[in-house]
């Protein structure tokens, strides 16, 4: 067979892909659509709990039964913790893909992503719609106005 | 990714210099540091919503174990962390609409370097709204 020798400077070309879903293109997508979406949840979370009222000082279980109470909130929350863990750890691979220089040292750190990932969305998500901002037997004084007093 | 003809200067200036070559947006000066920072602050980012996602799960625990670990929020040393946490989160959110207007806007290479100072802009802005009233709230909490 016939050794074929590029024209010096051709333009650089790969070859067109056809098969099969384009990850890393949707990747990219997704951490520009999620990035705009978290500017407005986050700056909303960031402005409800640290600027207006007392901020960071009316922090505390009450609070937090205020606002889960609400589905809005919920909702927010909710949204709030799937997007930014998967476009933080989708970044996160990138850097793992940049500075890794050994395959078993990126599937380690990978897989690390991707567990911690599953774990603390379960986690988070479970919080949320699980939560009572009533629990019988804890001192009225630490709970929202709304409970009934224990 | 658009290229400065041979020769033009455009004013988000991709023009060669005598370390940089043409048409590179992200080696030196405002493209590469803008990265840097972007990098540095996602990477803060994430590791806080780690722990934060932990602490919040303590509501589940019991009030007394939340309300223990807010307390430690609001003193002084974690006031300014959270200073700097919202630094990070509003430097790589106004950096991130850079971003993608330098992806998506046709005319977003060109004006890249404009659109920095735009982000350290707001960023300034916003920090000088944002610190004074966060302090005050951690400052006045002590002694409490
Ligand atoms: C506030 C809204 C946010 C916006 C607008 C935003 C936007 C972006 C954009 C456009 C990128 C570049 C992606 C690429 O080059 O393909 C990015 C990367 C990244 N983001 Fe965000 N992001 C936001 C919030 C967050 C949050 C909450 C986290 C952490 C949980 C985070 C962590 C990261 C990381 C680790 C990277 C990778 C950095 C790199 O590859 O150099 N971002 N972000
Ligand atoms: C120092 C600044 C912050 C404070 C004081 C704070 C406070 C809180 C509080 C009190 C809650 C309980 C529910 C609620 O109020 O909505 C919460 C939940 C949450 N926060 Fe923040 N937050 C801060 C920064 C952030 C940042 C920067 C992010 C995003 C990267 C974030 C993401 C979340 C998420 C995802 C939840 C829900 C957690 C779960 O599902 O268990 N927070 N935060």
């Amino acid at each position: 067979m016939a050794t074929t020798i590029e024209a010096p400077r051709s333009p650089y070309s790969r070859a067109p892909r056809s098969r099969g879903i384009n990850w890393e293109k949707w990747g990219w997508m997704y951490m520009r659509a999620s990035g705009l979406v978290l500017v407005v949840l986050i700056f909303g979370h960031l402005i409800v709990n640290l600027v207006l009222g007392d901020g960071i000082k009316a922090i505390d279980f009450a609070f937090v039964g205020g606002k889960w109470s609400n589905p809005f909130w919920q909702v927010w929350d909710c949204l709030m913790l799937w997007l930014a863990m998967i476009h933080g750890a989708n970044g996160m691979r990138t850097l793992v893909n940049d500075y890794a220089s050994h395959r078993t040292t990126r599937g380690i750190l990978k897989g690390a992503l991707l567990f911690s990932v599953i774990v603390l969305i379960t986690l988070g998500t479970l919080v949320i719609f699980t939560f009572d901002p009533c629990p019988a037997g804890a001192p009225a004084d630490l709970l929202a106005s709304f409970c009934p007093a224990s | 990714m658009s290229r400065t003809e041979t020769g033009t200067h455009a004013p988000g200036s991709l023009a060669p210099t005598g370390k940089r070559p043409q048409g590179t947006l992200y080696r030196g000066r405002e493209g590469m540091w803008s990265w840097v920072l972007h990098r540095i602050t996602g990477i803060a980012i994430f590791f806080f919503l780690l722990v934060h996602i932990l602490d919040t799960a303590l509501v589940r625990v019991a009030p007394e174990a939340y309300n223990a670990v807010m307390s430690t929020y609001k003193n002084p040393i974690m006031g300014l962390g959270e200073t700097a946490l919202v630094g990070a989160i509003a430097f790589h959110a106004y950096n991130g609409i850079r971003i993608i207007l330098i992806d998506f806007w046709t005319k977003g290479p060109k004006y890249q370097k404009v659109m920095f100072y735009v982000v350290i802009g707001l960023w300034v802005v916003t920090m000088a709204g944002f610190v004074p009233r966060h302090l005050m709230n951690v400052f006045s909490e002590v002694g409490h």
